[in-house]
């Protein structure tokens, strides 16, 4: 499957990091659910690092899309907090139309 | 409830599958679409330029604190050479202020830094996906049934539109950086004010210091010319001579 980092680029994985990635995921939200910063910044930092270091950068040229998509490791609480209630936190994307 | 991670996929995923269930007649939408990517590859273009020159901008800025960081502590020494100490007292208390914010606009600056180079790889990765759309197309429409061309489609316009949107909210990451640096680097200008070392000593005259300082430093200098004009009718040049008496 294929990762993006954002702020950073897509990793093609193994889908079997899936799971592990959706339980340091789990982390991540409770981190912003106790409002603990330094627990989120470490929880996405493990994520990206997992992506880094499992995963083979995609070539710039790939059109493919993202399986999954991974937030910037210095996501304040805030962008957090605005993640998970709406989609104001994602510029409106320009699609071909 | 899924996590951050999965609520971002899921919010991409909803955003892109409009993306999926256009083009109708393949040939049409390849073209306007590559159109569209190259008037938001401006945009980006232009979004990127905007931060780079607030980030400048924020550069002169803070030069210009580090000037009067070097303009405090000069005061403060001709306060001592002419013993006020009270002068002195106050213009350190107000370097030291702002040499610890300056501290913490660059540690900021250092992390927009950081944010930029990566916005500019993002872009270069933006501009590698829409040329590689740009063949790509030729052979979408050369090769491929109308069904196989707009699965096709779909996915190189997902693709792509996913870079545009990883670009676009890193520029407004780095857009709202700039703009705490900017209300940051306005406060200290603000408190560097003599209106607000006022409140900041609890002392009262502090309208004055300026001007004292001034008043001072032109005196010392008045002081200094006049020794050294001293030294030359009596005893020859000797300039030097005149630091040590200086310091004393």
């Amino acid at each position: 499957m294929i990762v993006r980092l954002l702020g950073e680029g897509q990793y093609r994985v193994d889908d079997s990091l899936l799971a592990r990635l959706n339980e340091i995921d789990a982390k991540v939200e409770k981190a912003v659910a106790d409002g603990d910063e330094q627990a989120l910044w470490s929880g996405l930092q493990s994520l990206a690092e997992m992506v880094r270091k499992n995963g083979e950068k995609l070539a710039d040229e790939d059109l493919s899309p993202s399986d999954a998509i991974i937030p910037p490791e210095d996501l304040s609480l805030d962008e957090a907090r605005e993640l998970m209630q709406d989609e104001g936190f994602i510029p409106d994307i320009p699609v071909a139309s | 409830m899924p996590g951050l991670m999965s609520r971002l996929s899921l919010i991409f995923k909803a955003k892109f599958s409009k993306a999926l269930d256009r083009a109708e007649n393949p040939s049409e939408t390849l073209d306007y679409s590559y159109e569209e990517q190259l008037r938001q590859l401006q945009n980006v273009k232009r979004g990127i330029a905007d931060v780079t020159t607030a980030k400048k901008r924020l550069e002169l800025q803070y030069t210009g604190m580090q000037q009067q960081v070097e303009k405090l502590d000069g005061q403060a020494r001709t306060a001592v050479q002419a013993g006020r100490e009270d002068l002195a007292r106050e213009a350190l208390t107000r370097k030291t202020a702002v040499q610890s914010q300056l501290e913490g606009i660059m540690q900021q600056g250092q992390q927009l830094e950081a944010q930029q180079q990566k916005l500019i790889e993002g872009e270069r990765t933006l501009q590698a996906k829409v040329e590689s759309f740009r063949t790509q197309k030729e052979v979408i429409k050369a090769q491929y049934s109308a069904a196989e061309a707009q699965v096709r489609i779909g996915e190189a316009a997902t693709g792509i539109g996913e870079q545009m949107a990883d670009v676009g909210l890193a520029i407004q990451r780095a857009k709202d950086k700039t703009e705490q640096m900017q209300a940051r680097a306005n406060a200290i200008d603000e408190l560097t004010t003599a209106g607000a070392l006022e409140d900041f000593t609890g002392s009262s005259g502090g309208d004055d210091i300026d001007r004292q300082l001034a008043a001072l430093s032109q005196s010392s200098q008045v002081d200094d010319e006049l020794a050294k004009m001293k030294a030359e009718v009596g005893r020859g040049s000797e300039p030097r001579q005149l630091e040590g008496e200086d310091a004393k």
